[in-house]
């Protein structure tokens, strides 16, 4: 039975509640009195912090409890129609606590951020609000106890993304990428409902809990329905979480500030996904060839996107493709059966990803402000114009070098741990099938591409000789603290993340494992028992180590930061380095095979020939020409004396009723 | 509340009032000088209101008719003035009467010459929408679905666009000539009835409990109906009058067209078309070609609307894909696609009313319904530019708006009965996103280049008092639509119960389950 929920948990709907009424005084704000920016930082930041704040009062609810079942909070019906049943309901487990945590936490450090990063912008106060309201949806996602509840908020976060992509609305170009994220998110929305249809027929329900219960009755193992439904669930992930062959957005999305694309494209919304297939685990566990597609996929997409960061100059797209690459190694995780490796990689993430964002942020900035100074136009975010900056802004420079010694895997910074696990979860899994193997050799072989395109841009950016320009360099400056402070806390995460769950060979390990025990244990019933050898994983993580020294040192030994030139001057791209620059032109072929045409059946066949030519044209006005030849009916009715036919026809019907009835 | 009103009678007058006051009130208006009008005018659609409001309160959640009245009209011929209302009318009734005044509002500064036919028309067109939804005699039912015909067709030709003639003729005959043929499809209906058991009624439930007797000419009498309703809806391939008619009608006229009258189809189909002739509607051939002409109109109508240069056509071609899903709902014909169906009929009129306004409202700033003679105007027009957004996505069914509860209920409700259809139509989500989205995007965002744009006014406070009610409706059926669910329900749950007791049990077998796994 569902279990008594505790004072403390029942608090969840106050971390909801915190950012929409955020989102309401901000939005008021915008049009009231949109300079005032000192009520809109306090309310803003302020309502986050709050947020997290009652958000470890639930977690500490959660740890005391430590329910079996999740507790579940019901607030009202929402749809109700016949035996479907849909309740706004919010499920607190230790699944959505952890992500209650990483979104508040981080949310509230990436709003603190904001307030230097945007504090002259003349939108600030729509810029909050936005920022207000994703936080809000994203906890729906997180915490909705039934698919459609999360549902509202997989779609709430993607309106917000669109918002916040296209914030500086003015340009077309950053237009044009909040209506891509949507519409490519859309096309994988398009798979979570059809999965929830089939769901609702084969079960009878929506929510988790009883579609859960249901499931390993229901369903077969590898049975159809439940392949498909997994496939469709999976779709959705891919376009959320961008993954092939919905990532194209992700890149594009990083028109949006900087902050959003720590929080919204890297920290959080991205990570739905993830969360979707844990959270779903015994769903997927049931469909084996499902979750092997999601290992394939993500494992593909880790390599495929680390190639394409080889080649960019664009600071925030390197780290677009990295996000799109992680977010691979995440569903690597949660494909081979390693839900809590995909989380746990998930938060260690959360954390050295916003920390590479906000310090992106930082250099954009400094660049912005320098190049600003002079009135030159040129890109404050082409790392071709960097260059050296670590002279300049020491603490930035420090901390993204902590970040990215986390995202290579170099022990013990975090993302070692995290990243190990999966790749020895996919490993061990190889004693059982040996595409678990291949699947393992691609994410080794990401992994070192990883080391190397990092260490790339760090040179690029921080080392070597400054390249932005003479008279702009007296202007580069390290942030202010209300910048760089949040960098520090997010750094000690980006160190420290990695106890979370440490390998099993060493002590205090496997804490999240115990955690997440209560929502992987069913799903982990249907896949067999994993043993890893303490030999095996020695192994294991000295190699991870190698890979990571491999990447950073060939990086260190091929690239010479001294030999770039800025951007205006750069030669251009040739052979397969082009191909690799122009994203393997995957942008210009869905343009091709798909958008064109779509717009040229739409325009020529749909509406010009057929609607205008055939429906209208020939049947409609052609029926209506010849009923005018025809004299008496058409010509009375284009006179235009309506109301004298429409009497005529009511006097003749009543007379025929005359004769009918008599 | 109830209580209350029951103490003053109101079941037994509400609907006899509601149709009454608007002739009242148009007769007023005509006698008042002009410049009087629209005030009066709003009065009345505001008090008429007020009035249908109490609806919502003394309405019981069962499947009976309601409010009901019966008076002898014309004896002889078995036609009585019968009226009531279910849950499939209630929600129609209601967003007749808060469309109207809001229609008023908005047609202040629109309408500047002939003002008082204007409004007297717009108050005639209240009672006679009024009487298609709550009429229970057929006679009845189609005096009125006549009588509201001929308002439109004037508000169109006299106070429309440039091609309003053409516009208001094609509209006229259209319709009228389906509703022709249904006519003599009632006849007929009342002659067999009639002679079988010897009593001549037009009275729905007497034709209703007797329609076994015209089983012969079902296949035939179901065509009728179906064309005319059919042709109201509008479905593919019946559908080129719309955004004519929607182009070149003045804004009010948009939103009424949009609003209410095309729900007079959908109406139609559920009140006499299927639950008349339940065997040929699940005849396995016209199961198959009108959910397929759902599924087109569906996508076929998203696209379409995709590549239009006009803002008002695009508008009025999204609403063929949205009616799309209520026919899909409707043949489905489980409790949540039926109850789907007549959430989006709601939605529709809230949202594409909605659209139709804000259409409008660029119209009268800049003349002009081309999407191209826009951009940038968020930055000069921010709460214009924050209403269309918020309208817009409750169209395109984001989940939070009124728009997702409807398209997910038809959706998860039509897919056990048609997978392959429902899973089609679920793309028509993705192309709702991309011709709204693009449309606001070169509307809203982008640079400001046209120097006419650059002062633009904002909305005005009474175009905010137009917009308010229907923002507000937008996020209270998206976030609790429970009671709204709950009055439908048993109207819903007794139609598929009558339609599946008198349906052949041959034919029912054959409707597809899905049989995946």
């Amino acid at each position: 039975m569902m279990p008594e929920v505790p004072a403390s948990v029942s608090l969840v709907w106050l971390v909801v509640l915190l950012p929409l009424l955020g989102f309401l005084a901000n939005g008021t704000l915008s049009f009231a009195r949109p300079t005032a920016t000192r009520a809109v930082s306090a309310v803003g930041a302020g309502v986050l912090v709050a947020a997290f704040v009652v958000a470890v009062a639930v977690a500490v609810g959660v740890a005391r409890g430590a329910p079996e079942e999740p507790y579940v909070v019901t607030y009202w019906s929402w749809m109700p129609a016949g035996e479907l049943s849909v309740d706004l309901a919010f499920q607190v487990d230790q699944l959505s606590t952890v992500m209650l945590l990483v979104v508040t936490g981080v949310g509230a450090l990436i709003h603190l951020f904001s307030i230097g990063y945007m504090g002259a912008d003349p939108g600030y106060a729509r810029y909050f609000s936005y920022l207000n309201l994703f936080v809000f949806f994203m906890l729906l996602l997180v915490l909705g106890a039934s698919f459609p509840v999360m549902f509202v908020g997989w779609e709430g976060v993607g309106l917000c993304s669109y918002l916040l992509i296209g914030f500086w609305f003015e340009d077309k170009v950053n237009a044009d990428a909040g209506k891509k994220a949507f519409i490519m998110n859309r096309i994988g929305d398009a798979g979570f409902l059809v999965a929830m249809f089939l769901i609702f027929q084969a079960t009878g329900s929506l929510s988790f809990q009883e579609v859960f219960r249901q499931a390993p009755a229901t369903f077969e193992v590898g049975g159809t329905t439940i392949t498909l439904i997994t496939l469709a669930l999976f779709l959705g992930c891919t376009g959320k979480s961008a993954q092939i062959p919905l990532y194209t957005w992700l890149p594009d999305a990083m028109a949006g500030p900087t902050p959003v694309s720590a929080l919204i494209h890297a920290a959080t919304m991205v990570t739905a996904g993830v969360y979707l297939v844990a959270r779903t685990n015994v769903l997927f566990a049931l469909a084996p060839v499902s979750s092997l597609v999601v290992a394939a996929v993500g494992a593909v997409t880790a390599l495929f996107a680390a190639t394409i960061a080889l080649k960019q100059w664009d600071i925030k797209r390197i780290l677009a493709y990295s996000t799109v690459s992680q977010l691979g190694y995440m569903f690597l995780g949660v494909g081979v059966g390693a839900w809590t490796s995909g989380i746990f990689h998930l938060a260690t993430h959360a954390f050295f990803k916003a920390l590479l964002f906000l310090g992106s942020g930082s250099v954009i900035h400094a660049l912005h402000h320098a190049y600003h100074a002079t009135h030159r136009h040129e890109d404050a975010q082409d790392v071709r114009n960097m260059g050296g900056l670590q002279r300049h802004m020491p603490w930035t420079a420090a901390l993204m070098w902590v970040a990215t010694l986390a995202i290579a895997g170099v022990p013990p910074f975090s993302g070692f741990f995290s990243k190990d696990e999966i790749l020895s979860r996919a490993f061990t899994r190889g004693h059982e099938a040996p595409v678990f193997y291949v699947l393992w050799a691609i994410g080794v072989a990401a992994a070192v591409l990883t080391a190397f395109y990092m260490t790339r841009m760090m040179l690029y950016t921080f080392h070597g000789p400054n390249r932005t320009g003479d008279k702009e360099r007296e202007h580069l400056h390290e942030a202010p603290w209300i910048m760089t402070g949040p960098l520090v806390v997010l750094g000690v995460g980006a160190v420290a993340g990695g106890v979370l769950n440490l390998p099993h060979i060493l002590p205090a390990a496997g804490w999240l494992d115990m955690w997440l025990e209560p929502v992987t244990e069913t799903g982990a019933l249907f896949l067999p028992e994993l043993h890893l050898e303490a030999g095996t994983e020695w192994r294991l993580l000295l190699g991870a180590t190698v890979v990571a020294a491999l990447g950073i040192g060939t990086a260190w030994r091929l690239l010479d930061p001294a030999a770039l030139r800025p951007a205006a001057e750069a030669p251009a791209e040739l052979g397969f380095a082009r191909v690799l620059a122009r994203k393997y032109y995957v942008d210009e072929i869905y343009d091709a095979l798909i958008v064109r045409p779509f717009v040229w059946l739409s325009d020529r066949v749909l509406w010009k020939a057929a609607d205008a030519f055939v429906i209208d044209g020939v049947g409609v006005n052609g029926a209506a020409q010849v009923a005018r030849f025809a004299g008496w009916v058409g010509t009375r009715l284009q006179t235009g004396h309506v109301g004298t036919y429409v009497g005529l026809f009511v006097l003749g019907t009543l007379a025929l009723l005359r004769v009918l009835t008599r | 509340m109830a209580a209350l009103l029951t103490g003053i009678g109101y079941e037994r007058w509400v609907l006899d009032a509601l149709l009454v006051l608007p002739l009242v009130g148009a007769v007023i208006v005509m006698l008042r000088p002009a410049a009087e009008a629209k005030r009066l005018a709003l009065w009345v659609a505001v008090v008429e209101f007020v009035v249908s409001a109490g609806l919502w309160w003394t309405f019981e959640a069962t499947a009976a008719m309601q409010f009901t009245v019966a008076r002898p009209w014309i004896p002889a011929w078995g036609i009585t003035y019968r009226l009531g209302v279910d849950g499939i009318s209630l929600f129609l009734v209601l967003l007749t009467t808060l469309t109207m005044p809001l229609a008023v509002l908005g047609s202040w500064t629109y309408i500047t010459e002939r003002e008082r036919p204007y409004y007297a028309l717009m108050l005639v067109l209240t009672t006679g929408m009024l009487g298609v939804f709550v009429a229970l005699d057929l006679f009845v039912f189609y005096v009125f679905w006549e009588i509201m015909l001929v308002p439109m067709y004037f508000i169109i030709g006299v106070w429309g666009g440039a091609r309003r003639l053409y516009a208001a003729i094609k509209f006229f005959l259209y319709t009228f000539l389906g509703s022709l043929l249904m006519f003599v499809a009632i006849l007929i209906i009342y002659v067999l009835v009639g002679r079988a058991t010897g009593q001549y009624s037009f009275a729905y439930e007497h034709l209703l409990g007797n329609i076994a007797v015209a089983q012969p000419w079902a296949f035939w009498l179901f065509g009728a109906f179906a064309l005319a309703f059919a042709i109201k809806v509008p479905m593919f391939p019946f559908h080129t009058w719309l955004p004519d008619a929607h182009v070149e009608a003045p804004t009010a006229g948009s939103v009424i067209l949009a609003g209410i009258l095309l729900k007079m189809g959908t109406y139609g189909f559920l009140r006499f078309a299927v639950p008349f002739f339940p065997d040929v509607a699940l005849h396995p051939g016209v199961q198959a070609t009108v959910v397929t002409l759902a599924v087109v109109g569906i996508v076929y109508g998203a696209l379409v609307a995709m590549v239009q240069p006009d803002f008002k056509k695009l508008i009025a071609y999204s609403s063929v894909s949205h009616l799309g899903f209520v026919m899909l709902g409707i043949w489905a014909l489980t409790l949540q696609s039926v109850q789907g169906a007549i959430v989006i009929m709601l939605n529709h009129g809230i949202s594409t009313g909605a659209l139709f306004f804000l259409a409008g409202m660029l119209y009268e700033r800049r003349h002009s319904r081309d999407i191209a003679a826009f951009g940038g105007l968020a930055k000069v027009t921010p709460a214009f530019a924050a209403v269309l957004t918020i309208v817009s996505l409750s169209s395109i069914g984001l989940p939070g708006t009124n728009g997702f509860v409807g398209e997910f209920l038809v959706l998860v409700g039509s897919f056990g009965t048609y997978p392959w259809a429902t899973v089609i139509a679920t793309t028509g989500v993705i192309f709702a996103a991309a011709y709204l989205l693009w449309a606001i995007q070169r509307i809203l965002f982008q640079k400001l280049d046209k120097k006419e744009n650059e002062g633009l006014p904002d909305l005005s406070a009474r175009e905010l008092l137009v917009l308010g009610p229907m923002l507000a409706c937008i996020v209270w059926v998206g976030v609790y639509p429970a009671p709204i669910l709950r009055r439908i329900e048993p109207a819903a749950q007794a139609l598929i119960m009558q339609v599946e007791r008198s349906a052949d049990p041959a034919t029912t077998v054959a409707r597809g389950t899905p049989d995946v796994d």
